[in-house]
């Protein structure tokens, strides 16, 4: 039986309590908000907070508030950003990550916050303790050496995110609530691609909310790639949002992958070879293809790995059509399991 | 809170306040089963991957084995034991009578999880009880029994609620 180790539990009620608990505590503390990620990690010793910093009794994380754009707290549920339906209309992208984020249960507790920060993960570090011990642990805990790339000098971990390369192709951006100086940055800025170190966060800083800017004219959708249809990980993320001028031509456009590296990947070459272009099959596929040459999996998470370095091409298409206006309602099925629509 | 020193919660359970001493690391799941003896919440997996210890928090299906007992001060807690009274409830009938529960393990968070869906849609299609069951695993593969219980057992409830109106 896995029983979590022994922690120092604190329920402050607002957020600058948060922010001054993790200035005094230091790197010792941890923050719990929907305890989907972090507890299963501390069941497991990976990850062993001397204190918990649970969230759920903050209330000013669970606001959200229309503006010009949007801004949606960070303690917001998953189920409740797949439910919102301002973030359905205009945030499509979102929505569709949102709700193939693990499973119903996990999404009534798993908050937006958590799944922004959610831990890199690797099959040699996934595993509990004594598996671990027993390959001398790895880089990310404990060990020395990356069993994925012996020869890495960095952790090879894997950003398992799905609402990031969502809310980055959106142009979120994200605020870091210190006790003494806050900021706000891209959400692309808070990642490195790096699986140990693989935020910017520092950890006296609280992800408070992310701010979404005004998506007049733009459509988002999100594919996922996941071994099971029922909940799973994905072992790819293709984000893509692109802004239709009048005639029908890309006036702007990003595209993101997750799940590929250690940090999403924003593959502007392709996102920026569209603009003042048609979506035409030929342009489709010559953005797909520099796309995905920048998906570089390693063999660390599911399916053989020939094989998903030649998938990301293939997803980035998938969604470029169905962003033209193509029922890709099929492949959709197909791949994931799951229908939008309606 | 000194890491040492037993908490106290209190709580309702199945309609009823509890007030019950723990260790602070132990989650609702170890609480419900080890100090309040209510074993009818399945310990599976305990990393929130097969959904065997799925219980109602305030009326939503969580994983009680990923939910700290610090956390549910004051919350309204339902597991399988408050399924049913003298008479089953239309959801465990159709598991019994198709066939839903094979070696049974699923079985208390396949019924509370269906509970919920069909009191928030007493009408689902399949594919919306599929989805609201894709987290909880049945190593037995019997899900087609499971999706013809719940699918028998909304029937059932939809034509109770008729029968009260037209009473």
């Amino acid at each position: 039986m896995m029983r979590l180790p022994r922690f120092r539990y604190l329920a402050p009620t607002t957020t600058q309590e948060v922010a001054e608990v993790l200035a005094s505590e230091g790197p010792d503390a941890m923050v719990v908000a929907g305890g989907t990620d972090l507890l299963p990690n501390m069941k497991r010793r990976q990850q062993t907070p001397k204190t918990v910093v649970g969230l759920k009794g903050v209330a000013a994380l669970r606001e959200s508030q229309n503006g010009t754009g949007l801004r949606l707290g960070a303690g917001l549920t998953l189920t409740e950003i797949g439910e919102d339906p301002r973030v359905r209309e205009h945030y499509g992208a979102l929505h569709q990550a949102a709700v193939q984020v693990a499973s119903p249960h996990l999404r009534n507790m798993a908050t937006l916050g958590g799944n922004i920060c959610l831990d890199t993960r690797c099959n040699y570090y996934d595993q509990n303790y004594e598996w671990r011990k027993s390959i001398n642990f790895c880089m990310k805990k404990e060990g020395e050496t990356c069993w994925v790339a012996p020869a890495s000098k960095r952790c090879l971990a894997v950003s398992s995110t799905d609402t990031a390369p969502a809310l980055i192709a959106l142009g979120a951006k994200v605020h870091l609530l210190a006790a003494r100086e806050s900021r706000e940055l891209s959400l692309e800025e808070l990642y490195n691609n790096d699986g140990i170190s693989y935020l910017t966060r520092r950890p006296h800083e609280l992800l408070t909310r992310v701010e979404l800017p005004d998506a007049t004219g733009w459509k988002s959708t999100y594919w996922k790639l996941r071994r099971r249809g029922s909940f799973d990980f994905p072992v790819l993320g293709v984000a893509a949002a692109v802004k239709f001028d009048a005639g029908g031509g890309v006036a702007d456009a990003r595209i993101v992958l997750g799940a590929v590296a250690s940090s999403p990947i924003v593959v502007s070459e392709a996102a920026e070879m569209l603009v003042g272009k048609e979506l035409t099959d030929g342009v489709i596929e010559e953005a797909a293809e520099k796309a995905g040459r920048k998906a570089k999996p390693m063999d660390n998470t599911d399916f053989v790995l020939h094989w998903r370095k030649r998938v990301a091409q293939s997803f980035v298409g998938y969604a470029l059509r169905e962003l033209r206006g193509d029922d890709m309602s099929e492949t959709r099925w197909n791949t994931a399991k799951i229908r939008f629509g309606d | 809170m000194d890491e040492r020193e037993k908490q106290r919660l209190k709580c309702t359970v199945n309609g009823e306040s509890v007030d019950v001493l723990f260790d602070g690391y132990k989650t609702l799941l170890e609480v419900l089963r080890e100090e309040l003896d209510l074993c009818g919440t399945k310990h599976g997996c305990e990393l929130g991957e097969c959904g065997a210890c799925a219980v109602l928090v305030d009326g939503k299906p969580v994983l009680s084995c990923l939910t700290l007992a610090l956390e549910c001060g004051q919350r309204k807690i339902e597991t399988i034991e408050g399924v049913g009274d003298a008479k089953l409830h239309p959801l465990q009938a159709a598991f019994a009578d198709l066939g839903g529960s094979q070696c049974g393990y699923c079985t208390p968070a396949m019924i509370l999880t269906a509970k919920e869906l069909l009191e928030r849609n007493p009408d689902p299609s399949l594919d919306e009880i599929r989805e609201s069951l894709a987290g909880v695993l049945c190593r037995c593969t019997g899900y087609q029994q499971i999706f013809d219980s719940v699918e028998q057992a909304a029937e059932e409830l939809r034509r109770g609620e008729k029968a009260e109106v037209n009473s």
